[in-house]
């Protein structure tokens, strides 16, 4: 210790008395912090013996499929995957571009209608509806359910009103994108929502107090504020869509196309789900092959999305 | 009025060195001779606010002079804020609030039929408790205001506003910057800044210091001298120096309990000229909380 210091001090007699005090109290201090019931330390080895046990169950499935498609389409990565069309003719050379710009196609189709209406939607739900009147609490509930909504239902629905009944569009890829927009649309809204909820009500005052009327807060300050969340929300939606067979197959796109697919014309589309699954329910070899090759460019494709997303998210991130 | 007159003019001699600070700044606008002389911004007559069926406000009346700083003090919970946001409707973003009684504004109803909630936060700016820059860069946060309101000559408008307050030679070579990056003291005079960008006539103040260092404090108390000369400010704080610094007139409110309902709701104790607030006050309960006896 330096002699200023502990000139500073002053010389108290009996100074014995209180440095023993005071080192009894660290040992208390020391023993309140360094206590832990063996109980404790047992429960807490055994929770995370089976969290990492139900991780790495999920990890393994994944990495086993990942791999076994990989080893299995191995022979058929070649340019000719996404450059030729199916061919039964001749199957070694068969690949997936019909499949590819269908997927392209219905996911342009469902961007153009799910984000306007998504993100209207949850402007509605969050800034304006009046969360006690029960119409939009019915919204808000048929909403999140609808989000639940097994997608084949959506299939039917979109075979009903779309491609038959009202709407009457036949069996064209434009039916097909707006099927999809309804099946991912909840999830979008829901995304959107939880984006602009984010915003702190601080920003919306701080707005309005300058004399800005609501719509110019929400079309200035929330909307910016929120898009990385609601681009976010959108992509995690569209890797859905991506991804789905069923629906799909009921409005029209189960057809063994060869040419490359429009919006509006009637001559079939398909989608690379619906082509890895007619690959694959093949008896020849080489269609094995092409499907496990399917499943890995399908992957490429949505963990490239989903990458992106990741990105946007952190790029964005709020201080706030 | 001549009776106001003869009332003050003993005591200014009495108690002379502890009001020249006062005197000297009042000495420049022409209410010195009359406090209550001045052009009037505010009248409030019998204003009741509630929150659904709770009563948090009951009939205030008092005038809020031009030019002024107007200070509202009062403990916790007396419903300072809430008065304040009567001023310029922000109450009305919450659904349940509810004014009643007359808030005139130059004589006009500002809960008239006819008034845009819209066009009275134009006039009427306001200043909250934390500062609240917009996620965006500092001169898009200061332009944010006149942009929408079709203002012309953004960029110096911007200058101005910053030089107003007192944020100009800090910012000015990192206007892209965003907002964000600021300190506390600086985000609260850049909300200010934003506030006077769109030439408000009244500037309310939330509680402005209370997330600052005694540093920015001072400096934004500094500002409020200034800015008076331009615009009424209504000014909420529970720092009672803060109010004998820096305002003209103070309002006492208090919170008022009736034991056997469980109801709580703020009250007007007292409303006067800051120096007689704190000098000689005419109630009990102003005298008890101003020497910090209570609250
Ligand atoms: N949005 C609201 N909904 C319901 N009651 C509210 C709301 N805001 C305030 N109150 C109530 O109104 C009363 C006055 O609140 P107010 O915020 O105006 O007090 P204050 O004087 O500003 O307090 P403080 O000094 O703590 O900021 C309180 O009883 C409070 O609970
Ligand atoms: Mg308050």
């Amino acid at each position: 210790m330096k002699p200023q210091t502990a000139g500073n001090q002053p010389a108290v007699p009996g100074s014995e008395r209180t440095r023993l005090a005071a080192s009894g109290a660290r040992a208390v201090t020391l023993a309140q912090l360094s206590h832990q019931p063996r109980g404790d330390r047992l429960r807490g080895t055994i929770f995370m013996t089976l969290i990492l046990f139900a991780v790495s169950l999920a990890l393994i499935g994944l990495v086993a499929i990942i791999v076994q498609a990989a080893v299995k389409g191995a022979p058929a990565f070649s340019t000719d995957l996404i450059t030729n069309g199916p061919s039964t003719i001749n199957p070694e050379q068969s690949g997936f571009r019909p499949a590819l710009l269908g997927t392209l196609y219905l996911i342009i189709g469902v961007i153009v209608l799910v984000v306007p209406l998504g993100i209207s939607a949850a402007v509605y739900l969050e800034e304006y509806a009046d969360g006690t009147r029960w119409w939009n609490r019915l919204i808000e509930l048929n909403v999140q359910n609808l989000a639940g909504v097994p997608s084949i239902i959506y299939g039917i629905l979109g075979l009903a009103f779309i491609v038959r009944g009202p709407l009457d569009l036949g069996f064209i890829l434009a039916a097909g994108s707006m099927t999809l927009a309804l099946l991912v649309l909840p999830t979008v809204i829901l995304a959107s929502r939880e984006a602009i909820r984010a915003v702190p009500p601080s920003i919306r005052e701080g707005s309005l107090a300058l004399g800005a009327t609501q719509w110019q807060t929400i079309r200035r300050q929330v909307l910016p504020a929120a898009i990385p969340g609601v681009v976010t929300g959108v992509i995690l939606a569209i890797s859905r869509a991506i991804g789905e067979t069923a629906p799909l197959l009921l409005v029209g796109a189960a057809t063994f196309v060869t040419f490359s697919p429009t919006f509006f014309g009637d001559n079939g589309y398909t989608a690379l789900p619906v082509l890895i699954f007619n690959y694959a329910a093949r008896p020849q070899d080489e269609f094995r092959v092409l499907a496990a090759a399917g499943v890995i460019l399908m992957l490429i494709v949505l963990l490239a999305m989903n990458s992106f997303a990741i990105w946007l998210r952190n790029r964005y991130e709020q201080q706030w | 009025m001549s009776e106001k007159l003869e009332e003050r003019a003993p005591e200014e001699n009495a108690d002379h060195a502890g009001l020249s600070q006062k005197i000297a700044v009042r000495e420049t606008t022409p209410s010195d001779v009359d406090p209550w002389a001045g052009d009037r911004v505010f009248e409030l007559n019998n204003v009741s606010v509630s929150y659904g069926s709770s009563l948090a406000v009951n009939d205030v009346s008092m005038q809020i002079q031009k030019n002024e700083v107007t200070a509202l003090i009062g403990p916790s919970g007396c419903g300072k804020s809430t008065l304040l946001r009567c001023l310029n409707r922000m109450n009305d973003l919450i659904p349940a609030a509810r004014v009643n009684g007359e808030v005139l504004y130059h004589g006009q109803d500002l809960y008239g039929s006819k008034v845009d909630p819209v066009q009275v936060r134009k006039l009427i700016g306001m200043v909250f408790q934390k500062p609240n820059p917009f996620p965006k860069s500092i001169f898009d946060n200061v332009a944010f205001g006149p942009r929408i309101l079709g203002l012309g000559n953004v960029e110096d408008r911007v200058e101005k506003a910053l030089r107003g307050a007192a944020l100009w030679d800090e910012v000015k070579d990192r206007l892209d910057d965003n907002a964000y990056g600021m300190s506390g003291g600086q985000q609260q005079r850049l909300c200010i800044a934003r506030t006077m960008a769109v030439d408000p006539e009244v500037i309310l103040m939330d509680e402005p210091c209370s997330a600052l260092d005694p540093i920015s404090t001072a400096k934004i108390e500094d500002l409020m001298n200034e800015l008076k000369e331009q615009f009424s400010i209504v000014i909420v704080t529970h720092n009672m120096q803060q109010a004998a610094r820096v305002s003209d007139k103070t309002a006492f409110l208090i919170v008022e309990m009736d034991a056997a309902e469980g109801n709580r709701w703020g009250q007007l104790v007292e409303y006067d000229e800051t120096d007689r607030i704190f000098t000689n006050p005419q109630d009990g309960r102003t005298e008890d909380y101003v020497t910090g006896k209570v609250g």
